[in-house]
């Protein structure tokens, strides 16, 4: 079982022609999982606390799937390596059963729950729940012929027009409440019969069969579909990733169980065999009890490479809730102090707390607890941050929609354009706002300050020796005046730049690139630091995590990594997606990441356990923007298909759908108290949408979040607060300061 | 293998003539795929020398199209990520480099390759021209090189209902704007526009005497011509005067052109039929005034810098006086706009005017109707306002026949000085009876001079006793009571209307006297209340506006017929036997309301100076702003109640120094 799950993020890499041998593959993960997050700084011992499902059988069975894999691909050191972190009693590693050795793990592990960098470490490759299609754990390394063999059965080729305009003959037939969902089985059925067609060198009869058909597919199948009319050929399903994607997990359906019962009597009075073998094979159809949905709703859910969500891919438990903000004292200003003399009140003894700093004393019943991910510790520099930002929170103007019309004409939004030699494919800014970075197609990155405070570089070592150390002043003595500019450019990659990413520390940048590298960037010495390699294919996204340290990235490789900066091997491979994984985003507390993928699903990962705790679909294209909101509750996501969808990760439900844009959505961003939704698109347009009703609106009974059967209203007009075009120019990266100005960024090509 | 290779061959082959190869759209009825054709292979088969079967060729068609289609759908992945619309040449190959294919080279240029066809063989290809190397390599006109990348700053604003402002009126200064300016100018314009009233304050007063705040200024205007925006809240348009006020009143400020656009937001205020006066309940009456007494200012102090500024205030006027569509209300607010501006706009636009505009005042104050009764409710409002502009008229020629009289001496402060003026002033105030049979004529000759739009060369002074009888003719003896109160009037300063709503600090002193002026018709009727409300407005607080005006109308409903007998009979002996009623009452007051000496000084350096009178009337100003002399100090500490939050924010919005901190 556990086997299938390494195997399978295995079987995609080697079954791409592009993928390099499965060995190199696995080197690098379990030469990670040997080394690590023992790095976790400052913290981890704490991190022992809490031991996450140790005893879980299923995480021992995935072990023990993995070490019997390596030994299997001699690969002893390793194995050895992965027992002895994870605690593994010796005998493991005999040549036993699988279910024997399973028996005899669970006292081990009990046993040697403690330490914490095991813990960790436990599962780093994980799949997606979606995706544990039950096979023999023999088929380890799978050949695309014993994928692809379950269409080895033969059917008359004629019959399958036949069987399948019977059905939808069928289906068309039945009640209107049923034939809403039962017609979800067109899609995947026609599919697979065609694929079947094909591998059968029935290429006549597959080219009619799809003619005839595929106009009755819903047309957010449409780019699916033109993949499938090119192929015709047996040869040329080896190697394509949409038709291993569709026999690798099975196309999930929800289905009430009325609805079901009516599809099973049907065919199995016809004795329509092939298509209930398809159904059999291919389907996951997950029944539910209760109501048929209706169109919309299905219409909502679907679009997905693989069907819907299962549900009980939502079910595990999320910790949604914030960390708790460290308690840092507002130090009184001499000067108010002064002041305050002056005026002859009596000095207060404790300087009153506001509200960020009252709200963070209780802890959060949703949020993780504090030392689940290791974090670093915070820094002085970073502690006068933390104040800065307090400072400047409190001067925040609120922009909820009824004090957007409060706060009659002034609201200002900036947009920095640039003209741009090459194109600005990526753009990051700064938590303060005080920088701004850009990516280039040209493989530069370039780094510019908005603030009258020019970038400096640090002096040169030599130059260094100089200075008196002991100064107050030694960090702004470090620097070298004569290297004073508005904007640097950082040269390193030899491909496009398509993510960016600052610290949060504004010391570090991160860029990642088509040259499949993620690069780390000293802001103090303008030069490269790191690159990390570890995706074999273009990096599409990378982001910092807001504690800094961790940073996550994603690329054509179709898994997300987590990695530490100190650390050139990722601590984590977050895989699953069944196509690029196209966006990257930390949750505010750091525990989660979510991703957005080609395969139109975005997928919520743990990165303590590298699981996949929530699958959401209903994006009906590429997925290329994602914003947690403030408070962590809710998860925007905007893709090509111009939408932007709203869910709330604790019931993991779509929760809102806000259309209007008419192009692709490359940005989101939440107002800093949430309130506020900016998205920037590719039409050249900014829309701000009303968050806060658009959440406030929402009823979760018990019944929608038991069933995810989930009704939306449309009112994307009433929660669109504006719509404001830019000079022709797409908005690649939105930006609230901390005070709540838009900035929005593109590039502006006079 | 060898068969796979020389397919890859083939198709780079394809791909590198791809545009040029004959490559047929397919005839099947979906043609969203260009397909490459068998005979298009053998073709390209035979131009590298090789010669293919058909079955193969067809085999291999097929291939190639299938490897293009799988070649676009990377390439287009490559496209999305970059943020284009636009697929390049550079997507293509990158999309063949990372499925190991060779990438195809020479189509990289950035110009647009024009796709040409040629008729006869159906044939598409680029024209790809021949470059002369060294015509290149010599040649004088050297590309610029490239445009630096940088970052620019677009602003746009939003109003409150989430629309972009047009960006005309937006000033480049903004984008020089450093942080701390715009956390200034957020905060302030926040506090002002805000629901606080003390912090509104405290933004006022720091407006008005911080020094750095120069380059804001471009933002405030702006700001402040938002009153369009708001013609519904009498409330914010209120709060953007006072912005008006103390960017007009801070020294540091140089305004410059700035003043045409204040003037213009704050002639708005004053002429605008705004929507907020469509309810009778709201008080708009107060900020017409309110907003005429800060134009009079802005022009006496600030009016040197925009040349004919005076001449195109004074049209507007004229012109709103003169356009009888107009509301009530616009006429009012010219006429109170024309009192602000002195004494002189009121003789040389007001006056000339009147007797055309009597007729129209008449009509509506005449119809007894009851559907009528809210217009005539503000047919008195510019009643009474024409009644004080003429009064003040009539009493400053006095003073200046006076002065220019007597010459130099006119500016010794003084008794001697308020008594030459009343002894000037005497003649006119002759009994009333006598200059009624004179009124017929001089009104006869003015009509015929140039009625009501006179044009502005011909305009000659009308002499004082002329005026005073025309003036007597339109309202009879409610003009006598208030000019002919005697020596005790005498103390009453000549531009006491200016002065003492300015020396109010409650921006209700205005319609506290308006509303008595309009009452002056009815002392027929209620002669109780008349000596009270005429006699002192200065030192009672004003009543409240909204009782003020309901009073007023249930006064005006009540004493209608008497006042209207009076006025139109213009001498009802009726009326003038109660206006002498009146006499020794206002006399017994009037000589404790005010320091006559003083009165006088302000009136002469008024009359004196104009347009430099900039530092007499700032000094009025200043001192009856019922703020401290020296505020800035004082309040600093208080100012940071700004931020709605204790500590963080005081250390900035302390006036002074606080643009200046990191």
């Amino acid at each position: 079982m556990a086997a299938v799950q390494g195997s399978i993020v295995d079987a995609k890499e080697e079954a791409d022609i592009k993928s390099e041998p499965a060995t190199d593959g696995f080197g690098n993960n379990h030469a990670n999982e040997a080394g690590v997050l023992s790095a976790s700084p400052g913290s981890s011992a704490a991190a022992g606390n809490n031991k996450p499902a140790a005893g879980a059988p299923e995480d021992q069975q995935t072990l023990l799937a993995v070490l019997q894999f390596l030994r299997k691909n001699k690969l002893s050191e390793s194995a050895e390596i992965l027992r002895r972190e994870a605690g593994l009693p010796e005998e493991v590693l005999d040549p036993k059963g699988a279910d024997s050795a399973g028996s005899g793990l669970g006292s081990g592990a009990d046993i040697d729950g403690g330490d914490a960098s095991a813990l960790l470490s436990r599962v780093t490759v994980s799949a997606a729940g979606g995706a544990k299609a039950p096979t023999k754990a023999g088929e380890d390394q799978p050949d695309v012929n014993v994928v692809l063999s379950a269409y080895s059965q033969q059917g008359d080729p004629a019959l399958y027009e036949v069987y399948y305009s019977g059905l939808k003959k069928f289906i068309e037939s039945v009640l209107d409440c049923h034939r809403a969902e039962l017609s979800q089985v067109f899609y995947p059925l026609f599919v697979h019969m065609y694929l079947e067609l094909v591998y059968n060198n029935h290429e006549g009869e597959a080219k009619a069969f799809f003619e005839k058909f595929s106009g009755d597919q819903e047309c957010y199948y449409e780019e699916d579909l033109r993949i499938l009319s090119s192929l015709t050929k047996k040869e040329h399903m080896r190697g394509n990733e949409t038709l291993l994607d569709f026999r690798t997990s099975k196309f999930v359906l929800r289905i009430s169980r009325d609805s079901y019962q009516l599809l099973k009597r049907h065919l199995q009075e016809r004795q329509n065999n092939q298509i209930w073998n398809i159904i059999q094979e291919h389907l996951y159809i997950d029944i539910f009890d209760g109501m048929p949905r209706s169109k919309s709703q299905i219409d909502a859910m679907s679009g997905s490479l693989a069907g819907e969500a299962k549900r009980e891919a939502n079910k595990a438990k999320v910790y949604y809730g914030l960390l708790k903000e460290p308690e840092i004292e507002l130090p009184l200003d001499d000067e108010d102090e002064e002041a305050e003399n002056e005026e002859g009140k009596p000095k207060k003894k404790k300087p009153k707390k506001d509200s960020t700093g009252s709200k963070s004393k209780k802890q959060d019943p949703n949020a993780p607890s504090q030392t689940r991910i290791p974090l670093p510790e915070l820094k002085d520099s970073d502690k006068l941050d933390k104040i800065m930002y307090m400072k400047e929170s409190t001067k925040r103007i609120l922009v909820g929609a009824d004090q957007l019309v409060a706060i009659s004409f002034f609201f200002p939004s900036f947009s920095f354009f640039m003209s741009p030699l090459q194109g600005l494919t990526a753009v990051d800014v700064t938590d303060d706002s005080s920088l701004i970075a850009g990516g280039f197609a040209d493989s530069t990155v370039r780094v510019w300050s908005v603030t009258p405070k020019k970038l400096r570089k640090v002096k040169t070592a030599a130059d260094l020796n100089l200075i008196d150390k002991e100064s107050d002043d030694v960090l702004e003595r470090i620097m070298d005046d004569k290297t004073a500019s508005e904007s640097k450019c950082l040269y390193g990659h030899s491909g496009p730049v398509y993510g960016i990413s600052f610290s949060p520390d504004r010391n570090y940048l991160l860029s990642c690139s088509e040259d499949a590298t993620v690069r780390l960037w000293s802001l103090l010495t303008f030069t490269c630091l790191v690159g990390y390699k570890g995706h074999n294919y273009p990096v599409w996204d990378t982001q910092f995590s807001p504690y800094g340290y961790y940073f996550i990235s994603g690329g054509h490789d179709r898994v997300a990594r987590l990695w530490a900066t100190d650390h050139h091997q990722p601590l984590r491979i977050f895989a699953g997606h069944l196509a690029d994984v196209t966006c990257t985003r930390f949750h505010p507390n750091a525990n989660y990441v979510a991703t957005g993928s080609s395969d139109r699903t975005i997928r919520l990962w743990d990165v303590l356990t590298g699981n996949c705790v929530r699958i959401f679909t209903g994006h009906k294209g590429p997925i290329h923007a994602l914003a947690f909101s403030p408070n962590g509750k809710f998860l925007a996501s905007g893709a090509t298909d111009g939408r932007v969808l709203l869910w709330d990760i604790g019931h993991g439900l779509m929760v809102g759908e806000l259309k209007g844009h008419t192009e692709c959505i490359y940005s989101l961003r939440f107002s800093r108290d949430g309130e506020i939704l900016g998205s920037g698109s590719m039409d050249n347009t900014v829309r701000l949408w009303d968050a806060m009703k658009a959440f406030d609106d929402l009823e979760t009974d018990d019944f929608t979040a038991a069933t995810g059967h989930i009704h939306l209203q449309d009112n994307s007009q009433e929660l669109l607060l504006g719509t404001y075009m830019t000079k022709s120019t797409p908005v690649v990266h939105l930006h609230f300061t901390r005070r709540n100005l838009l900035l929005a960024a593109g590039a502006y090509n006079p | 293998r060898k068969e796979k290779h020389e397919r890859w061959d083939i198709l780079t082959a394809l791909l590198r003539q791809f545009p040029s190869g004959p490559v047929a759209m397919a005839d099947r009825e979906e043609r969203r795929f260009a397909e490459v054709s068998r005979d298009s292979v053998k073709l390209m088969a035979e131009s590298t020398g090789v010669d293919l079967a058909d079955d193969v060729a067809a085999l291999l068609a097929e291939d190639v199209c299938y490897r293009l289609r799988e070649a676009a759908q990377t390439s287009s992945q490559f496209m999305r990520h970059a943020k284009r619309r636009k697929l390049t040449v550079e997507d293509l190959n990158r999309a063949l480099r990372w499925s190991r294919v060779e990438a195809v080279c020479g189509y990289g240029a950035q110009d647009a390759l024009p796709f040409r066809s040629v008729k006869e063989g159906e044939l598409f290809f680029v024209e790809d021209r021949e470059i002369n190397l060294i015509e290149l390599a010599l040649a004088t006109n050297i590309p610029k090189g490239c445009a630096e990348t940088m970052v620019r700053v677009n602003v746009a604003y939003l109003d409150g209902k989430g629309n972009v402002e047009p960006q005309g009126t937006v000033p480049t200064a903004v984008q020089t704007l450093s942080d701390d300016l715009l956390k200034y100018y957020q905060q302030i314009t926040r506090a002002i526009l805000g629901d606080d009233p003390h912090l509104m304050k405290m933004a006022l007063l720091d407006l008005q005497s911080n020094s750095k705040i120069a380059a804001l200024l471009p933002y405030f205007v702006y700001v402040i011509s938002g009153v369009k925006s708001v013609s519904h809240d009498l409330e914010q348009l209120n709060r953007l005067l006072h912005m008006v006020k103390s960017l007009v009143q801070n020294p540091y400020l140089y305004l410059g052109s700035y003043v045409r656009s204040l003037v213009s937001s704050v002639m708005y205020c004053i002429l605008e039929p705004l929507a907020a006066s469509i309810n009778p309940l709201n008080d708009h009456w107060t900020l017409r005034d309110y907003a005429a007494l800060l134009l009079s200012h802005i022009f006496w102090t600030h009016g040197d810098l925009v040349s004919g500024l005076y001449h195109q205030i004074l049209l507007s006027l004229q012109k709103v006086l003169s356009d009888p569509v107009r509301p009530l209300c616009s006429h009012y607010g010219a006429v109170v706009g024309l009192h602000a501006l002195g004494w002189k706009a009121v003789e040389r636009v007001l006056f000339p005017h009147l007797p055309a505009y009597w007729a129209n005042l008449q009509a509506v104050l005449d119809d007894y109707s009851v559907s009528n009764a809210q217009v005539k409710a503000d047919g008195h409002k510019v009643y009474g306002a024409i009644l004080v502009a003429v009064e003040r008229l009539l009493k400053m020629k006095a003073v200046s026949l006076s002065q220019s009289a007597e010459g130099g001496s006119s500016c010794q402060p003084g008794s001697g000085a308020g008594s030459a003026g009343y002894r000037v002033g005497s003649p006119g105030l002759s009994p009333p009876s006598e200059p009624l049979s004179e009124a017929v004529l001089g009104i006869a000759s003015h009509l015929q001079a140039g009625g009501a739009g006179c044009p502005w060369e011909e305009w000659s002074p009308v002499p004082l006793p002329a005026m005073y009888s025309e003036l007597y003719s339109f309202f009879g003896d409610s003009l006598a009571v208030r000019f002919s109160t005697g020596p005790g009037f005498g103390s009453y300063p000549p531009c006491a209307s200016a002065c003492f709503r300015e020396a109010r600090k409650d921006p209700l002193g205005p319609a506290a006297n308006t509303d008595t002026a309009r009452k002056m018709p009815q002392l027929t009727a209620n002669l109780n209340i008349s000596p009270r409300q005429d006699g002192s407005p200065r030192t009672d607080p004003p009543p409240p506006s909204l009782a003020a005006t309901g009073a007023g109308r249930s006064l005006a409903r009540s004493s209608s017929v008497q006042r209207s007998r009076s006025s139109s009979s213009r001498s009802g002996q009726r009326s003038a036997s109660v206006s002498r009623d009146v006499f020794p009452k206002a006399r017994f007051i009037s000589p404790q309301s005010g320091p006559p000496a003083f009165s006088f000084v302000i009136g002469g350096r008024q009359m004196g100076r104009r347009c430099q009178g900039r530092r007499p009337f700032q000094t009025t100003f200043s001192s009856s702003s019922s703020l401290p002399a020296n505020p800035p100090r004082a309040y600093a500490h208080k100012l940071p109640v700004i931020g709605r939050v204790g500590k963080p924010v005081r250390r900035w919005t302390c006036s002074h120094y606080s643009l200046y901190l990191p």
